[in-house]
């Protein structure tokens, strides 16, 4: 694999472009490999990479059922932050977050990071007391975290209604300056193309129907390219980790819903930051291409479907314009929607299962796409070892029936802690 | 987006419901302590067909159990709860 640098770009320049190769192999699935790691997204292909890489194993697969990063990694609104309230979400998230820094230079790949801050609006004293609990929690944590007042709020984001008579009055704001945005399809394919040229096989088009077992454990998997045999097998297929387990009989602590994301034509930058409100559940920002990026509340009701909803479309889009008025002079260009894995406290699930060799890194809501680095780097000590990262051990599959839910809003077993 | 016919309205819009949950998820009232944590923090959650249990919230109030495919969004039957259905 050659290094990308701005040398190879100029001496590119100079003979036409004609350099570039393709970033990743395209395989023929082997008989045997001691990982399988079923989902080529972002956190399936960086467990392969990190696996590679941290824990020198080198027969390792990828299967993925479409394309790489054609699942919930290209389907997020790329926000990446670590400001939860509770410390094993803390540890895990904060961990990312870390890598997210020098995720670019790892990779040789741009992710396109950008800690533009991530700002969590307050819109009554009610929510101003719990933003300052949350953010005295970070930082006993030693995770950053400003309070801000209401001046401060409207100096980072002057479009913002302001105004005492708005539908969403803001009395405040908590912000992680360290949080931001990156480029969620280069996070699929930096980790692809580092996973690939240390050895690790990502075998596209290659859907898992089965899986073979021996006993009370699993040697392999059946897919649509025929039999794989496998030491060790990790589920990581976001939205579809219910479907996937029940091949292997388990009934998991998930329910599937469709979270939609929807993106206005590309106009010069206004929004500076991360707005989110968690009252309201709005998510605005501004990708690098000018795109003014919406994210909403998931549908609520379980679905497979890839697609949007015109009625929770409009709840997210009335919430943003109510907040940001100038916004409702944009064309929207397109929304979409995938398929997230809604667990019963909203944390994710990663660790053992039940049977065994079947590992399951899932559940992870709609907050998968931050934790991409981490989720990677524990689920590989996880494949590897066959035991917990100490950060993921918190995670573990039955914390449920041993009542130790990390329920960071506290409501009780519902998916998406509604 | 989806119609629903509700047993006692008709068909109605989507908006007028609220999903509750699955069937598979009523704790009973005599459950085991095991099949209550099953009930309540496991589902079926199965990419095709699900029984569920909807509210007409917005409109006669009364719930229902819907059977609807959760990739096409097709609904199979439906059919009344609670002491109306009752024969």
């Amino acid at each position: 694999m050659s290094q990308y640098s701005a040398f190879g770009l100029l001496r590119g320049a100079l003979n036409g472009q004609k350099h570039w190769q393709p970033a990743w192999r395209d395989p023929e699935p082997k008989s045997h490999y001691d990982i399988i790691i079923i989902g080529g997204g972002g956190h399936g292909l960086a467990t392969a990479y990190y696996l590679a890489k941290v824990h020198g194993l080198k027969n390792i697969a990828v299967l993925e059922k479409g394309w790489i990063g054609g699942g919930n990694t290209g389907r997020n609104t790329t926000i990446v932050r670590s400001n939860y309230r509770l410390k094993p979400l803390h540890d895990l998230f904060e961990f990312g977050l870390k890598m997210w820094e020098h995720l670019s230079d790892e990779l040789n790949y741009n992710v396109m990071f950008s800690p533009r801050g991530a700002m969590f609006l307050g819109h009554s004293d009610a929510d101003m007391t719990k933003l300052a609990e949350r953010g005295d929690a970070m930082r006993c944590d030693g995770i950053d975290a400003d309070l801000m007042t209401r001046d401060e709020v409207q100096k980072l984001e002057p479009l913002l209604d302001m105004s005492r008579d708005a539908r969403f009055p803001i009395e405040g704001g908590l912000i992680q300056r360290r949080g931001g945005t990156a480029r969620h399809d280069a996070v699929a394919w930096g980790y692809a193309r580092g996973a690939d040229s240390l050895g690790v096989d990502i075998i596209q088009k290659c859907e898992v129907t089965g899986f073979v077992r021996d006993g009370d454990a699993v040697v392999g998997v059946e897919t649509t390219r025929g039999r794989i045999n496998a030491g060790r097998v990790g589920i990581c297929v976001a939205g579809h980790s219910g479907h996937v387990a029940g091949l292997a009989g388990l009934k998991l602590p998930v329910e599937s819903q469709t979270l939609q994301a929807m993106v206005t034509e590309g106009v010069k930058p206004m929004i500076n930051s991360v707005i989110m409100s968690q009252s309201l559940h709005c998510y605005i920002s501004q990708s690098d291409k000018g795109g003014i990026v919406f994210g909403g509340d998931p549908d609520n009701w379980p679905s497979y479907a890839q697609r949007g909803n015109p009625m929770v479309m409009e709840r997210a889009v009335a919430q943003g314009l109510a907040l940001v008025p100038a916004l409702s002079r944009l064309r929207m260009v397109r929304t979409w929607s995938g398929v997230t894995d809604m667990s019963f406290d909203g944390a994710p699930i990663i660790g053992e299962t039940p049977v065994k060799n079947l590992f399951l890194n899932g559940g992870w809501c709609y907050g998968g796409f931050k934790a991409t680095p981490a989720s990677g780097w524990t689920y590989a000590h996880t494949l590897a070892t066959g035991k917990p990262h100490a950060l993921n051990a918190p995670f573990a599959l039955d914390r449920f029936e041993r009542g130790a839910t990390i329920d960071e809003t506290g409501s009780g077993p519902m998916p998406n802690s509604r | 987006m989806m119609q629903f016919t509700c047993p006692h309205c008709g068909p109605r819009d989507q908006a007028e419901f609220i999903y509750e949950r699955t069937v598979d998820a009523v704790v009973s009232l005599d459950a085991a302590p095991e099949d209550a944590m099953k009930s309540l923090f496991t589902r079926n959650n199965p990419r095709g067909v699900d029984e569920e249990i909807w509210r007409h919230t917005y409109g006669c109030r009364a719930w229902m159990v819907i059977a609807r495919n959760r990739v096409t969004n097709e609904i199979s039957a439906t059919r009344a709860v609670g002491p109306e259905a009752l024969p």
